[in-house]
């Protein structure tokens, strides 16, 4: 009897201790600094491995900056990105399990606070490039389309059902519009792409009551998974409309409308419509810029920037000399890439204050 | 003495019980230790999951209680949640699913135990059914969205133009559907249902077959009066691993539910599943929704457990059939 009571309690502790390990191995006991996940980051052989977190909005730009400036800068940096969500990446940057993170809305909040609490310091955001969110739909001999602000504020929040309701027949005279039922499609899944639209429509209709938020309580609607989700929801459903970034409507050829900005003037999507948006815009002292309504007559009204969020310091000088130069990188060179896939890169000035936030970095 | 360590293992074969030899007695007591610390260490995973799970979720039990359940409120902005027409869709969804899933892969579970295909046509459907268990669920999803809701477009249509006056056929189909996500996780738990239910088939007693036939009964009542209660307990357990299966079912229901927050008679109108409301917002989730998105978990491990309860009920209730 002994002998197996004996027996009993050592396997537990066994598994405990194998459990244990586990737990550590996870990296969820107390927060590495910044920097340690690359711990084979400044590795002799000259090899600089980063890696970051975060926002899907921006994803296709930044792999292919990473990918780009590995074979054509220095062959020796290896940049990986994961495209978790904006939330999942700031939590990774606060954990210190990344060497950077990326969000589609400025850190705010209990997360702030909690970075703030964390490193004592401030968290150190910078915008990247910024993209439109278009509305894109399916209605079959309709390639022309504008939408007032009382057409798509209605659409979305269910008052605007059918496509000859007069809120849409007003702004397209001399286009005898089907009477069938309107279909909204939203993001189902949280998405920064969320964000810049609602914080729109959440400034320019009065009758929106959802708020704010990467994903919020929708009055109406199907929801579809990511912008593919959506784009298909949009696709193979005569008379639906819904919200995706631009690069990827233009990808898949759907027809996007000509929305109406704050001026009364109905503009369709394009780089330079977008990049109008940010335009004479006072950009805060933090970067979080958020443009809701922009002033600017030709501008595309539905637009929003997106950022890299760095360490105040960092442990490995080397990684955090080489995470710059690809940053500082990005915004100058990368620039051509932007363009390419149809993100808006950011102006002259926006890079130059950049680079000066960038140098007080300390490490 | 050492009842417990596994005597029969390396017994001779003669009758005469001999001293065994001091390596085997090492080999014989490591194999026991080991086997004991996985077999402990399963349920220490287990149970540390869950109390983490809980642990995480705390903030969000405590804030909204059993109103959680009764909510159909899901607000992110206000930090309102309630899981009541996610809890629906899951529910109504595996149900779909199962009343295709269950006679489909029954039935092709009998015919491929019975003798009317030569065994190497048997073994070859066998073995084509088990692969689409080996389908990832991203790839059902996008085969949902892109192949097979244009294709039953149709008959959604003719579904709500003829059978319009039922309730569960009235509105408008748009696609992404309960009834699309029933037919999906359909097909994703049929082959579990085959495998086990055709395994467990096969391997009665040919004594049971060969009895009732010799007894006068035609193949029908040999089926249906022996074979099939004989293998109850073995049906029963695949039909609830499937059933596991489309409960938790997460990318595949994500992408084709339509994920809207809403409890709708109409099995034609978009809905939402736990595990699709847990993979769509864990992502981009502030603190607190996360918190929310883990009671959800633990509701839905309570569902699946309650699920398995009622499995194993069933069972010890209809057992004494054999």
């Amino acid at each position: 009897m002994r002998f197996k009571r004996f027996t009993g309690k050592s396997a537990l502790m066994a598994s405990l201790a194998a459990i244990s390990l586990g737990v550590a191995a996870c990296g969820g006991g107390e927060a590495p600094p910044p920097g340690e996940p690359g711990a084979e980051g400044s590795a002799p052989g000259g090899v600089v491995a980063l890696s970051g977190a975060g926002a899907t909005f921006p994803a296709p730009l930044y792999q292919r900056w990473f990918d780009s400036y590995n074979r054509e800068v220095d062959s020796n940096v290896r940049v990986s990105y994961q495209s978790v969500g904006s939330g999942a990446g700031l939590e990774q940057y606060i954990n210190g399990t990344v060497n950077f993170g990326a969000s589609d809305a400025p850190i705010a909040g209990d997360r702030l606070e909690s970075f703030r609490s964390r490193y004592n310091a401030e968290p150190i955001q910078v915008p990247m490039a910024g993209g439109a969110v278009v509305l894109a739909y399916n209605l079959p001999g309709f390639d022309e389309l504008n939408l007032s602000r009382d057409a798509y504020c209605g659409i979305a929040t269910g008052s605007v059902t059918r496509w000859n309701d007069p809120a849409i027949a007003s702004s397209n005279p001399g286009v005898d519009l089907p009477d069938q039922p309107i279909t909204f499609a939203h993001r189902s899944d949280g998405s920064g792409t969320t964000f810049i639209f609602v914080n729109h429509v959440d400034t320019v209709c009065p009758n929106w009551e959802a708020g704010v938020g990467t994903s919020v309580n929708w009055p109406t609607g199907v929801g579809g998974q990511g912008n593919e989700g959506v784009a298909a929801q949009i696709q193979q459903n005569e008379g639906t409309i819904g919200y995706i970034e631009y690069a990827y409507a233009k990808l898949n050829d759907i027809q996007m409308a000509a929305v109406e900005n704050k001026a009364g003037n109905y503009v369709k999507p394009t780089p330079e419509s977008a990049s109008k948006a940010f335009e004479g815009a006072e950009v805060p002292e933090d970067f979080g810029l958020l443009v809701p309504d922009p002033e600017s007559p030709e501008a595309f009204p539905i637009a929003g920037l997106t950022w890299i969020l760095v360490y105040p310091s960092y442990d490995d000088a080397t990684q955090w000399n080489t995470l710059k130069s690809v940053m500082e990188w990005a915004l100058t060179e990368g620039e051509d890439i932007t363009v390419e896939l149809d993100y808006v890169p950011m102006p002259p000035d926006i890079i130059q204050r950049v680079k000066d936030v960038l140098a007080q970095v300390e490490a | 003495m050492t009842s417990a360590t596994g005597t029969n293992l390396f017994r001779q074969k003669t009758n005469t019980i001999e001293k065994r030899s001091t390596p085997i007695r090492i080999v014989d007591q490591t194999f026991y230790w080991l086997t004991l610390t996985f077999a402990v260490g399963l349920g220490v995973v287990l149970t540390w999951i869950v109390l983490n799970v809980a642990m995480q979720a705390m903030p969000a039990i405590q804030a909204n209680g059993f109103s959680f359940l009764m909510t159909t409120t899901w607000d992110p902005v206000r930090n309102i949640y309630g899981v009541l027409p996610q809890i629906y869709g899951t529910l109504v969804s595996s149900i779909i699913a199962l009343l295709i899933a269950v006679p489909m892969g029954l039935g092709v579970a009998v015919f491929l135990s019975e003798d009317f295909l030569p065994p190497q046509v048997q073994n070859a459907i066998a073995f084509a059914t088990e692969l689409l268990a080996a389908v990832p669920s991203v790839v059902y999803g996008l085969w949902g969205i892109f192949v097979l809701i244009p294709f039953l477009r149709p008959f959604f249509n003719f579904l709500h133009d003829n059978l319009g006056w039922i309730p569960l056929f009235s509105t408008t189909p748009r696609g992404n559907s309960l009834l699309t996500l029933g037919i999906v996780l359909a097909i994703m738990i049929i082959p579990t249902i085959i495998a086990i239910s055709r395994g467990t088939l096969k391997s009665l007693p040919p004594e049971l077959r060969s009895g009732s036939m010799a007894l006068g009964a035609t193949r029908w009542e040999t089926i249906l009066k022996v074979l099939i209660p004989a293998g109850f307990s073995g049906i029963v357990g695949s039909v609830m691993l499937a059933l596991g299966r489309a409960l938790g079912e997460t990318m595949a229901a994500a992408m084709i539910v339509g994920n809207t927050n809403r409890i709708s008679i109409s099995i034609l109108d978009p809905g939402a599943t736990i595990a699709s409301l847990i993979a769509s917002q864990f992502g981009e989730a502030g603190r607190v929704q996360v918190a929310a998105l883990l009671y959800a978990g633990l509701v839905l491990m309570i569902l699946t457990l309650l699920v398995n309860i009622l499995a194993e009920y069933i069972i010890k209730r209809f057992q004494n059939v054999e």
